[in-house]
């Protein structure tokens, strides 16, 4: 059941962090047009990068440690530097391994910045149009073990309905270990009811 | 000891960003280019938008200079 809560949590930090990445890329190249969005100052567009850029590392770090004390996941330490030896999937690990180094590289590098220079500094931030398409995979190729041909572990762990649907399976999670309230209706969690149930 | 400002004009790239954090001291030109309002001493008040202006500049071309180190770097020229 823990380990329920470390793969969600996994996820949903994984998500987010990809969500804010895009942002951040959008600011960033945005930035560099010298157009600014939203009628925003381009100081401010500055920071919005800067501090989305940074929230998004809070999150990857929450997605990171999760999956390394998930027992699904079962990665090994070395699986955050060195890519394509993990256990569960190591290709979409690996991609996930690539991205979170070049990450790591770009974050370490600005806030060096000033005692890198401008121009190893951007030289190294141009990764960042590396380390977006590569992040960005990671996390659709995870959400599509719930797809046919991919029906790993999540297929109850993420979408039991679509895991039953797709896979043929009912969720781990039976009616069981729920309160049968709303009996029949348990394969739809944890989204909401679609029918009205008579 | 007050800062003083100081812009490195070959690294400059005219993206504008210190005229914003810095109005009291700078002014922005048509193409974005900053230029000095007065003589780029930064008054105790200003000392943290000054700050803030050369850590955010996209070029790193905003430096503080300390002005006694800035009146010694001052030579002559030669003839």
């Amino acid at each position: 059941m823990s380990d329920d809560i470390l793969w969600y949590f996994a996820r949903g930090t994984g998500v987010v962090s990809l969500v804010l990445l895009t942002v951040v890329v959008a600011l960033g190249v945005g930035a560099r047009s010298g157009r600014t969005a939203f009628g925003l100052p381009r100081f401010a567009v500055n920071l919005l990068h800067r501090n989305a850029a940074l929230l998004s590392v809070l999150f990857l770090a929450g997605h990171v440690i999760a999956l390394l004390f998930d027992s699904y996941a079962n990665l090994d330490p070395i699986d955050l530097v060195v890519p394509f030896v993990g256990s569960y999937r190591p290709f979409w690990l690996g991609l996930g391994t690539v991205a979170l180094d070049l990450l790591a590289a770009i974050v370490i590098t600005s806030l060096l910045r000033h005692r890198l220079g401008a121009r190893t500094w951007r030289i190294v931030h141009w990764l960042a149009y590396l380390s977006w398409p590569i992040a960005l995979p990671t996390g659709w190729a995870r959400a599509a073990t719930t797809a046919p041909g991919g029906c790993g572990r999540s297929r109850s762990a993420v979408s039991p309905w679509w895991g039953r649907r797709w896979c043929g399976v009912r969720p781990r999670r039976s009616a069981a270990s729920r309160p049968a309230t709303n009996a029949g209706s348990h394969h739809d969690w944890p989204f909401r009811q679609r029918r009205p149930s008579r | 000891m007050t800062d003083s400002l100081h812009i490195d004009w070959t690294a400059c790239d005219g993206r504008g960003l210190c005229a914003e954090l810095l109005p009291e001291l700078l002014a922005e030109d048509d193409w974005g280019y900053p230029v000095a309002r007065g003589d780029m001493t930064v008054p105790a008040a200003l000392e943290p938008a000054a700050r803030e202006a050369v850590d955010r500049c996209p070029a790193l071309a905003l430096r503080l200079v300390k002005q006694v180190q800035q009146v010694s770097q001052v030579r002559q020229p030669s003839r």
